[in-house]
């Protein structure tokens, strides 16, 4: 359903929009791009904000409530700004199995935090993934985008500490 | 039907990788493993710098490539010396020098190092090339065999033909239902209706399941061309493949190759050079699991949220866009380049000659087993013999309790079974799935009936919210478990609760809440016992679950 008097340029003259329009644009600025547009938003910004929910639908043409619909269905999607780190806690059947639930509550115990919260001084966001996939590696956690093997709480708490 | 491929040339140099511009082939290779496993533990950074070393260190005759999954994840980062077959383990970048003296010193003399279980008793045809060519380079794909396939079906067959040789070679979704997929083929293109599409479901989600991910990050253009072979088939012009976000590294190689299928001419209008236009897109999900689902993967396709919805109508009949869409599995399609190349025949002869499951199966290995990775193993293969001879058993020593497969719809087989053969209609049989995979081994440390709230957890969470079977039925038996695991459930509640699973596996909607209750129903028939502990006796015997005081519980 087209949107009518939608605004179609960027929220701001941020350069990163310009990715967003493009990766839009390359499907046709059509309604199946949704997905792909909240993804180069979120891969420019980091998160989705309203903006960005706002400026997607307006270029595709799909009410707000259908982006916001799909965005919120997706756990791939965040909403809100993360911490300065991030660390991913792997939950897959493997790393289960390997002990995730002594990182998690170790986590828990040292900064309050359980998974999709951040810590009151935005240093650090815990996530958990539903399998990296590197089951061989399990228990895994990604800090900052690093893959790391065999952890161990207490080792992994003194590498989010030193950080 | 058609010859098999002649002796395969050796793999050739990666120019800007060491080989130090010398000429023709090279005496020994280093095959440096760079998927996501190696990959996490550095390899890439082992790559650069072996390259540089063994310039440094004047080898001429030594290349250093990059290649796919080796496999034995358990022990990498890894490198494998193929003109030897020397594995060399556990490497790091700042210990290269043991690697430099390997490769000077090692002379191929045709007897091959290294054959332990964990490779010998592998039969590899959907990953025949990891661990062997470069997954980015068309070339070494193409040296190995590579859209000889695609090139057979373009030149001398009918579309026709190649659904008739796909049905005959026995070949099975491999996404886990096990549907004939000669006969998935045959439907699609016999459906009213055009453009037609072919998908690849790429959206691997059961925990513990990297089958599809190596594949992808190790040989992404035999999916290519697998699809390519579909498309010819089913008279499918478009192509799309769903992949999961979460494998960055498979993503990248993906699109990757289909810049190079591209400029290569095997993907795109007039493929080889016959009038056959095919193109493939990537999609990526965005970490929902019941986009494997097959329309609510077709949904995510088509940009919207990803809840299935009633069949039929079946995708093949009105899928993408209301047209007729075959989807496949990436496992599929990776075997269908060998099965064109080698013929049904040669493909229905792996495996149980006996029973309706033919070929190989990949297994992604992991828990507590020793060789966690990836095999690729004969349908018909026992589980003992996956788990002790290719897996080295259980570490530590500890006695074997279960091993999980079908992800969080399959079951948990107990050691009573470790002797039946594998294939689809055993594993069916003792109450799990094949599923896509997943082969997670138990030891005594694992409660299963905290295993079993483990799966209902995942499926709560997951559950799209579309039918209230699923979206209630898993968050009570999740809420039910749980009060088990703390010892504060009664027999009665046991009873009530598989009386629920029963509703819950027969009313859902798709797939995820049809399986959901059946790490219930199969720890139930196999470990009722560590049930019964739990709720009579207020313990956990494998020590797992927190349980509250008797007194408390009451």
């Amino acid at each position: 359903m087209p949107v009518l008097n939608a605004k179609r340029t960027a929220p701001t003259d941020d350069k990163r929009w310009k990715i967003v329009e493009t990766r839009m644009r390359r499907l046709g600025d059509r309604p199946e791009a949704l997905i792909e547009a909240l993804h180069a938003a979120q891969e420019a910004f980091g998160y989705l904000d309203d903006d960005a929910l706002q400026y997607v639908s307006d270029i595709l043409g799909v009410p707000p409530s259908k982006v916001y619909g799909v965005a919120t269905f997706y756990s791939f999607f965040i909403l809100k700004p993360q911490g300065q780190h991030t660390c991913v806690v792997c939950t897959g059947t493997a790393c289960y199995i390997n002990g995730v639930k002594d990182i998690l509550a170790g986590i828990h115990a040292k900064y309050g935090i359980k998974p999709r919260q951040t810590t009151a001084d935005n240093k650090l966001s815990l996530l958990t993934a539903r399998c990296l996939g590197a089951c061989s590696l399990a228990p895994a956690v990604i800090v900052d985008g690093d893959v790391q093997g065999k952890v161990k709480a207490d080792e992994l708490i003194a590498r989010l500490e030193a950080m | 039907m058609s010859e098999m491929p002649a002796a395969r040339p050796k793999p050739r140099p990666v120019p800007g990788h060491g080989h130090n511009g010398h000429e023709g082939p090279a005496r020994v290779t280093a095959a440096v493993c760079c998927a996501a496993s190696c990959v996490s533990a550095q390899s890439d950074q082992i790559l650069k710098k072996l390259g540089e070393r063994v310039t440094e260190a004047g080898l001429t005759d030594v290349a250093v490539k990059r290649v796919g999954c080796l496999g034995l994840c358990a022990a990498g980062p890894l490198i494998q010396i193929p003109e030897t077959g020397k594995l060399l383990r556990g490497v790091t970048p700042d210990k290269l020098e043991p690697v430099v003296e390997e490769l000077r010193t090692a002379h191929p003399t045709g007897q091959m190092e290294d054959q332990q279980p964990f490779f010998s008793k592998q039969v590899r045809v959907a990953t025949e090339n990891m661990g062997r060519i470069d997954p980015e380079d068309i070339d070494d794909y193409q040296a190995h065999g590579g859209y000889e396939g695609l090139r057979q079906v373009l030149t001398s067959m009918s579309p026709a033909e190649v659904r008739d040789e796909i049905t005959r070679s026995g070949l099975r979704g491999r996404g886990g239902a096990g549907y004939g997929t000669g006969l998935k083929w045959t439907t699609v293109a016999k459906a009213q209706g055009s453009p037609k599409y072919v998908i690849c479901n790429a959206d691997e989600g059961d925990p513990g399941a990297f089958m599809d991910r190596s594949v992808l990050e190790s040989d992404p253009y035999r999916v290519l061309e697998g699809m390519a072979i579909a498309a010819y088939a089913v008279e499918a012009t478009e192509g799309y493949i769903y992949c999961r976000a979460e494998y960055p590294l498979a993503v990248a190689r993906l699109r990757t190759a289909i810049r190079n299928a591209q400029r290569s001419g095997f993907l795109g209008s007039a493929i080889a050079d016959t009038n056959f236009s095919f193109d493939i897109q990537v999609r990526l999900g965005a970490g929902a699991f019941v986009c494997g689902e097959e329309t609510a993967l077709i949904a995510s396709v088509e940009g919207r949220r990803g809840t299935p919805r009633p069949r039929p109508p079946y995708p093949a009949v009105a899928g993408l866009w209301g047209k007729p869409t075959l989807i496949n599995n990436v496992e599929t399609y990776a075997n269908v380049p060998s099965i064109i190349r080698n013929g049904a025949q040669w493909y229905s002869s792996i495996g149980a000659p006996e029973s309706r499951s033919k070929g190989t199966k990949v297994f992604a290995l992991a828990g507590r087993v020793v060789n966690t990775g990836l095999v690729e193993v004969p349908m018909g293969i026992t589980l003992r013999e996956i788990i002790y001879d290719i897996g080295g058993g259980i570490p530590d020593g500890r006695p074997f309790k279960a091993v999980q497969t079908g992800g969080p719809g399959g079951g948990c087989i107990p050691a009573e079974y470790l002797d039946m053969p594998v294939d689809y209609e055993s594993l069916i049989k003792v109450g799990s799935f094949m599923g896509s995979g997943g082969m997670i081994v138990m030891d005594d440390t694992s409660c299963m009936v905290d295993v079993a709230r483990y799966f209902m957890d995942f499926c709560r969470e997951e559950s799209c919210g579309k039918c209230p079977p699923c979206r209630v039925g898993t968050t009570e038996l999740y809420r039910m478990l749980d009060s088990i695991c703390s010892g504060e459930a009664t027999m009665d509640d046991l009873e009530r609760m598989a009386k629920l699973a029963g509703i819950v596996a027969k009313t859902s909607l798709c797939g995820l809440g049809a399986g959901a209750p059946n790490p219930i129903f199969s720890t139930l028939r196999y470990f009722r016992d560590e049930y019964v502990a739990h709720i009579v006796d207020h313990v956990c015997p494998a020590g797992v679950c927190t349980i509250k005081t008797a007194e408390v519980a009451r």
